[in-house]
């Protein structure tokens, strides 16, 4: 503070220059201020458009379950019973178990694309990420349903089910929670990957060099400096993966086996929100029967913008928010 | 400390005596040391002495190499992509370059101090002052006396004292660049690289890690890379003027300063140019 006050005062240009660079008067930047508003404004009506008109289909469901329609498990269109808790159930174990296998292997690609791993690899690896998030979801299911589910049934499952417990007990058939949160994870993988990527490259440079001149090793400065750093970036990646998880729909609804239960164990087939309103909604019956699809569709699409909101602001805050060095430089001098 | 070898006797400063008739010692020296960013070079044939706890200040214009030379010393400049060196640097007579030395020991022996004030915005100032020693896996059994005692050297402590605990981005930017002397003097380094240590700070912040450089002179054997004649002239013993990459002209400071033997040091010095 003392080096402030003794120090010169910062010149400022002349009055007549700030007041043009400043000033916003123009009706050009008028002109274009509105434009801006009223495109973001029509994002927002969209979204309330959505969720409002949703709502109204799901109606007649919300009055005839209330609160039941949460708490229990019961899903009988043909005796008109309608208990979601199971999809509730079998999207965030799905998703859950997904990201426990997704989130390190993904760490593990973005530590390589920015730090250990050799240059000349980065860009092509790097590529492949990019390529891995571009497939289109049914072709995982596909995938999933032709491929990894007969290994895990022949293979897996059963060498799983030596190690024994609740969670790797019960039928084996392939298809079931274990293999849709496989097949997610595959599917995740990238999506968090590359979001992590670009959050440790956000990273200045110069705290990198500051760790690696104090005699660190590339991996003591990423566990020390650059992690402590990015945190709140890889979590916001890591959400927006759940979120991702959440929504899946084709992949999972191949593989996760269609039946609305709760089980402790991996094996059984269970069923997710997303899948159970792609099987059912062509077939639906009855009013009541869309009315509580509806319903679901309600469920699926307020938990996943509340995860999309939760990672977008950690994600923009690592990357702008962060305590900076640089801004402490010359003139400010601002020990605030 | 290590004797002169023959193959650095030819990098003995000419005639260079220390105060007190014992003969100058290179505790760092370059030979025919050149660098690369990819196609460009960067540095061409340097060879030069940095006497043992002594100050040398290396001038020149803005991309000249001067900073390219001191990242070459601690194997930082190896840390860019597409960045290669021929030559070599020797550190007490051996090579820092040699195929079994692992450039994470060198960089704990050769400290550095970079441009932009950088401490650690995550960890506390006193977490910054031992975050050398935690990356290097040693928890100090005295922390709280070592951080005293760098901070006392780095003449920062009576400033922070009472704000250990805050962030150290949170410091001046003059406080920041001490923290960061003092995060590497924790490490006790033998030779200290400074990387225009004051061009981002005011002229008091300036003068306090000038007469720090000073202070510190005794005990370590100091580099500074600046772009600041004056600053140059104030705290060094010896002054090594880089052009273009080369080296131009290197010798005691106040033979640069009075009468420096190149006309192109001359022409630099006088403000011709730069």
């Amino acid at each position: 503070m003392t080096q402030r006050a003794l120090s010169t005062p910062p010149r400022l240009p002349p009055r007549s220059l700030r007041a043009s660079v400043e000033g916003n008067g123009s009706s050009v930047d008028r002109a274009f201020g509105a434009v801006g508003a009223g495109a973001a404004g029509a994002l927002g009506l969209v979204l309330v458009g959505v969720a409002a008109s949703v709502a109204r289909i799901a109606w007649p469901s919300i009055q005839a379950t209330g609160l039941s329609f949460v708490t229990t498990s019961v899903w009988d269109p043909s005796r008109g019973t309608y208990g979601a808790l199971a999809f509730v159930f079998g999207t965030l174990v799905t998703s859950f178990i997904a990201l426990l296998l997704a989130v390190p292997v993904a760490l593990g690609v973005a530590v390589f694309l920015t730090d250990l791993g050799p240059r000349r690899l980065q860009r092509p690896v790097s590529s492949l990420v990019e390529l891995l998030a571009a497939i289109p979801s049914v072709v995982y299911g596909l995938w999933a349903a032709l491929v990894l589910a007969p290994i895990l049934r022949t293979t897996v499952q059963p060498a799983l089910a030596a190690v024994g417990g609740p969670l790797f007990s019960g039928p084996n058939v392939g298809f079931g929670i274990l293999c849709a949160s496989l097949v997610l994870a595959i599917m995740l993988l990238p999506t968090i990957a590359s979001v992590s990527r670009d959050v440790l490259r956000a990273v200045p440079a110069d705290l990198r060099e500051g760790a690696l001149a104090l005699g660190a090793t590339p991996w003591d400065a990423l566990r020390l400096v650059v992690f402590p750093h990015a945190r709140r970036g890889i979590f916001g990646a890591v959400l927006l993966g759940f979120g991702r998880a959440i929504g899946e729909t084709m992949a999972v609804a191949a593989v996760v086996g269609s039946r609305a239960d709760i089980s402790p164990s991996l094996f059984a087939p269970g069923y997710t929100m997303s899948s159970v309103i792609a099987n059912e909604f062509p077939a639906a019956s009855s009013e009541l029967h869309v009315a509580a699809l509806a319903e679901v569709g309600l469920l699926l699409f307020v938990v996943t913008v509340a995860f999309n909101v939760a990672a977008r602001v950690l994600v923009a805050r690592s990357r702008e928010g962060s305590p900076r060095a640089s801004q402490a430089g010359a003139g400010s001098g601002g020990a605030a | 400390m290590t004797a002169v070898t023959d193959s650095e006797a030819s990098l003995r400063l000419r005639g260079a005596r220390a105060e007190g008739g014992a003969e100058a010692t290179a505790k760092m020296s370059a030979a025919d040391l050149s660098a690369w960013f990819g196609d460009k070079q960067a540095l061409r044939r340097i060879t030069l002495p940095l006497i043992e706890r002594k100050v040398t200040a290396i001038i020149g214009p803005s991309g000249c190499g001067k900073s390219t030379f001191i990242r070459c010393m601690n194997r930082m400049h190896e840390v860019v992509a597409g960045a290669r060196t021929t030559g070599d640097v020797l550190l007490d007579g051996k090579s820092v370059y040699g195929a079994d030395v692992d450039p994470v020991r060198v960089r704990r022996r050769v400290g550095m101090v970079f441009q932009k004030p950088n401490p650690f915005p995550t960890m506390s100032v006193r977490d910054n002052v031992l975050a050398g020693l935690r990356l290097s896996g040693i928890e100090p059994p005295d922390a709280d006396a070592l951080v005293e005692e760098v901070l006392v050297q780095a003449a920062l402590w009576d400033e922070v004292k009472d704000a250990l605990d805050r962030p150290g981005g949170a410091l001046s930017g003059g406080q920041q660049q001490r923290l960061c002397i003092a995060r590497c003097l924790a490490l006790e380094p033998e030779v200290v690289l400074m990387d225009e240590p004051c061009s981002s700070l005011d002229p008091i912040a300036t003068a306090k890690i000038e007469e720090l450089i000073h202070d510190l002179r005794d005990r370590y054997t100091i580099v500074v890379v600046t772009h600041s004649m004056q600053q140059a002239a104030r705290v060094s013993d010896y002054t090594a003027f880089f052009y273009v990459g080369e080296l131009v002209e290197y010798d005691h400071a106040d033979v640069i300063f009075t009468k420096p033997s190149d006309p192109r040091t001359e022409d630099y010095i006088t403000g011709r140019f730069g």
